[in-house]
């Protein structure tokens, strides 16, 4: 049987993909449960969602959130740190806390039969961490000396001031890290108040998923967390980074952040856009793949395999429920700087209209987005995440089987309607990490005024 | 506990695997050349992993970019080189892999009449974008190149980076390129896995069918390459870091030797988690260092195992470097504790449990029977591999530790901070390595 190499084959109608049924159940305390079954391989995953994340933070305590979750695990009752990694690890749990400007995620991974275990286990740390002195000693230093280490990350260095750029005082001008100075003039109270606040049943969601039936997931979780209670005291939660309003006009256009001798320029280019909730969203989804979210996107296909000035280019939104940044990063040659700003500055002002997104592009961006959607669902972990991510922007259960149908009904027009709406030229904001010295000509080429040149604690 | 496929081998010598799992309407095509940097010469580095970009350039029948069909498809899809070997995969919805097959076989069986020397010279600039952008300006972005350069004498395969020594990349020639591709681009050097939403029949008629007509091509030699250590080599290398760190390196047993599952285990024991020994003492007890790690990185020809600490600022590593040695000293005299050994046991089965979630990708069920039938010609040691592990003893942990791990046969090097060569271990010599 010979292959017919004159032309690719044809690729059969999208198979049909169904999200697995999302059931919600309250427990007696007040904590939101939800449920979502995964039968392949014998794994639970439990993610418990708390409200609050770096966003959170007091303005003069960058940082707080994250060294609060961080603490979390450094014991509990009589149990050490060391014994609370023990207990972890002797069951080969996998287990992350992810803290974000809008929330603050414990997600934990273990096989059925450790399941009970381990999230008798979560349940502990969450519900009665020890918050010792000498652990939150030990944690801000290792958090100081991190921060340190990160100046020598160009990527780390250029997110930070890029934030703050784009912010400035914003609640969500801040990475969850924090910064040198909050984290030496943080308390332990203030740490202790920070979860008295923020990790109670009545502002958290548990989503678990795994080879259970909703019920038997239900129970499970209930064992876990049923014993969990509002803390006395009634604290308002403070009004969320999401509903303040950022001026979405920075005052600087371009800066630099000096790095001598460097071989390649960290670069951000970008400007504060939408939240997540906008109903643009499927829109600039489809726009941003046509314009970089991808290898084949025009950005990577322009830097990357026509000029050859970096080893890839992407541009992304970094969505939050408030407004949130859209921007362009790449790593490019110290020498191919200023052409390399030069080039993306035009990309992201063609798709505005003077190059409209052609048939190929959106319907490779579609494509991308759409046709391969089913193998973000394979695991159990990736499912329970899903839900989070539906809890944590207030989407509802059909989310996930509407989405490729909303993408599909993006069209160029629409593109065009969204990049003219979301990306302003004359508002976007270009910083270098990189060769000062090196670069200087080649900005002054670029017109955008004096560079405003910032140090990396920034 | 097992990973269940059917193999079959083409005439002209392609092994095809394939396993099925229906739960998800997703494929994975999986594509092993045995072939990585370990096949290329001093002062010609850097082939192998070339080709993991141009690759994607384009072959004879569809003369452009690899990408857009398969992504418009929706297909995921990736490669990667290391010393040993290259993979290259898709991940792609049911209905479209035919089209995967045909794009794999013709990059395969076609390559050459597509490779222009502008796509060539394109390439290569990229790849010395890519060699800047991850280890020369990353900190201590050339150390693990500085290790292995002692570790290994110069005409050892293991001597230089997978990505290849600059002044190499820029010496390459087209000829030289094409010449790499037919000696290591082809069936009888191959190993083609589908995992997924696929019945067997169907896959293997779709492997006979879009790869049965590529000639065969030579079997490569296969290489060997002998390195031995007789002393404590200290080291140093300046760069652009706020904090000295330490590096030590020791040859160890090769991958699936006898050995090499107790390494890993050891690296663990050391290194993985609070409750690790070197953690506990170094970072969480005296925080002296700021982090530390431990890895076997198992290999065809010989291993090697790595411990890397950080100092804690203000801290020496002449102070961590003591406290490092004084645990290896405790672990090669008395051997894991019975509940560390429980701890690892548990870990492992629950890593390889974890590793049967995914068809496709880095590491997921189709990228591990190309790897067990490559390294072992054996598909099916998934159950082989777990069980390594699970007869694993402490005292087979200890004696792999007092064998390999000794002080008087490793790499030292100090990487510290520009003009702080003080800082480094006593009685280091400087490197050069860019």
């Amino acid at each position: 049987m010979a292959v017919d190499r004159s032309r690719l084959p044809e690729v059969g109608p999208d198979p049909r993909f169904r999200f697995p049924s999302i059931a919600r159940h309250r427990l007696a305390n007040g904590l939101d449960v939800r449920t979502v079954e995964h039968h392949s391989v014998p794994i639970v995953t439990v993610s418990l969602l708390i409200n609050d994340g770096s966003g959170a933070d007091p303005g003069d305590r960058h940082g707080l959130a994250a060294i609060t979750a961080d603490m979390l695990d450094e014991g509990t009752g009589a149990l050490s740190a060391i014994d609370v990694s023990e207990g972890l690890a002797r069951i080969g749990a996998e287990f992350d806390v992810d803290v974000a400007p809008d929330a603050t995620a414990f997600t934990l991974t273990t096989l059925s039969r450790f399941a009970d275990r381990g999230a008798a286990l979560l349940a502990d740390i969450i519900m009665r961490p020890s918050l010792r002195g000498e652990d939150f000693t030990r944690v801000r230093q290792m958090r100081l000396d991190r921060l340190r280490q990160l100046r020598d990350l160009p990527p780390a260095v250029a997110e930070r001031a890029f934030l703050r750029l784009l912010y400035r005082e914003h609640p969500y001008g801040h990475l969850p890290i924090g910064a040198d100075g909050a984290l030496r003039a943080m308390t332990l109270d203030e740490i202790r108040e920070f979860h008295a606040r923020a990790y109670r049943p009545s502002r958290a969601t548990l989503v678990v998923g795994g080879a259970m039936s909703h019920d038997e997931l239900h129970r499970f979780a209930e064992r876990a967390f049923g014993e969990w209670r509002e803390p006395s005291g009634d604290r308002a939660p403070r009004v969320p980074a999401s509903a303040v309003e950022p001026s979405i006009v920075s005052a600087t256009r371009l800066a630099v952040v000096p790095r001598d001798g460097a071989a390649q320029s960290e670069l951000r280019i970008g400007h504060l856009t939408t939240g997540r909730d906008t109903p643009d969203y499927p829109g600039l989804l489809v726009l941003n793949s046509v314009l970089g979210g991808q290898f084949v996107s025009r950005i990577n296909l322009k830097l990357r395999e026509e000029k050859g000035y970096t080893y890839g280019a992407r541009t992304g939104f970094d969505w939050r429920r408030g407004i949130s940044p859209f921007g362009l990063q790449a790593s490019v040659h110290t020498a191919a700087t200023g052409d390399a700003i030069q080039d993306s500055l035009a990309e992201l002002q063609a798709i505005r209209g003077a190059r409209p997104p052609h048939d190929r592009e959106m319907l490779l961006a579609k494509a991308t987005l759409t046709r391969g959607y089913p193998r973000n669902f394979e695991t159990a972990q990736q499912v329970t995440r899903a839900v989070a991510q539906l809890v944590l922007y207030d989407l509802p259960d059909t989310y996930f089987e509407e989405f490729v149908p909303k993408v599909n009904a993006v069209d160029a027009d629409e593109v065009i309607r969204v990049a003219r709406r979301h990306i302003d030229p004359s508002r976007l904001v270009t910083l270098v990490v990189g060769d000062h010295h090196a670069i200087a000509d080649s900005m002054k080429a670029l017109q955008l005024g004096e560079p405003a040149v910032l140090s990396p604690d920034q | 506990m097992d990973l269940p496929f059917t193999k079959h081998t083409l005439a002209n010598g392609l092994d095809v695997l394939v396993h099925e799992d229906h739960h998800v309407p997703i494929v994975a095509v999986n594509v092993w050349y045995h072939v990585g940097s370990k096949n290329e010469r001093p002062g010609r580095t850097g082939f192998a992993h070339l080709f993991e970009h141009l690759m994607f350039e384009g072959s004879e029948h569809h003369n452009t970019g690899y990408f857009p069909p398969l992504q418009e498809a929706g297909a995921l899809l990736n490669g990667s080189t290391n010393a040993d070997r290259t993979n290259y995969w898709e991940v792609v919805p049911t209905s479209a892999v035919d089209l995967a097959l045909w794009m794999e076989s013709d990059r395969m069986g076609h390559l050459l009449p597509a490779l222009t020397r502008e796509r060539f010279e394109t390439q290569r600039d990229v790849v010395l974008n890519e060699r800047r952008q991850n280890y020369e300006n990353r900190p201590y972005g050339l150390a693990v190149m500085a290790v292995t350069d002692a570790l290994f004498p110069p005409d050892h395969p293991y001597h230089w980076l997978t990505i290849g020594a600059a002044d190499d990349i820029r010496a390459m020639q087209l000829e030289e390129v094409q010449a790499f591709f037919r000696t290591y681009y082809h069936p009888a050097n191959a190993s083609l896995s589908l995992a997924g939403d696929i019945g067997t029949d169907a896959a293997l008629t779709l492997a006979e069918k879009y790869f049965g007509d590529i000639p065969a091509g030579t079997p490569p030699a296969r290489v060997t390459a002998e390195a031995v250590l007789d002393r404590e080599q200290r080291l140093l290398l300046e760069d652009r870091v706020e904090l000295p760190r330490i590096y030590l390196g020791w040859h160890s047993p090769a991958m699936f030797a006898d050995g090499d599952a107790e390494m890993d285990l050891l690296s663990d024991l050391l290194a993985n988690g609070k409750t690790s020994r070197l953690y506990r003492t170094l970072v969480y007890e005296r925080r002296i260092a700021l982090d530390v790690s431990a890895f076997q990185n198992s290999r065809e020809l010989g291993s090697f195992f790595m411990l890397v600490a950080t100092a804690a600022p203000g801290r020496s590593l002449t102070d961590i470097s003591a406290a490092i040695d004084a645990v290896l000293a405790e672990v090669i005299d008395a051997g894991p504790t019975p509940a560390e050994m429980e701890r690892a046991e548990a870990q492992a089965e629950a890593h390889f449990m974890y590793r049967l979630q995914t068809v496709g990708g880095f590491g997921g069920k189709s990228d591990q029977l190309n790897a067990y039938n490559v390294f072992r010609n054996d598909p099916g040691f998934f159950a082989g591999d777990l069980a390594r592990y699970r007869n694993a003893t402490p005292e087979s942990v200890r004696a792999a530790a007092e064998r390999h791990l000794r002080f008087d046969a490793r790499i030292a090097l100090s990487v510290v901070p520009r003009g702080q060569s003080a800082s480094a271990l006593p009685g280091s010599e400087p490197v050069s390595v860019s």
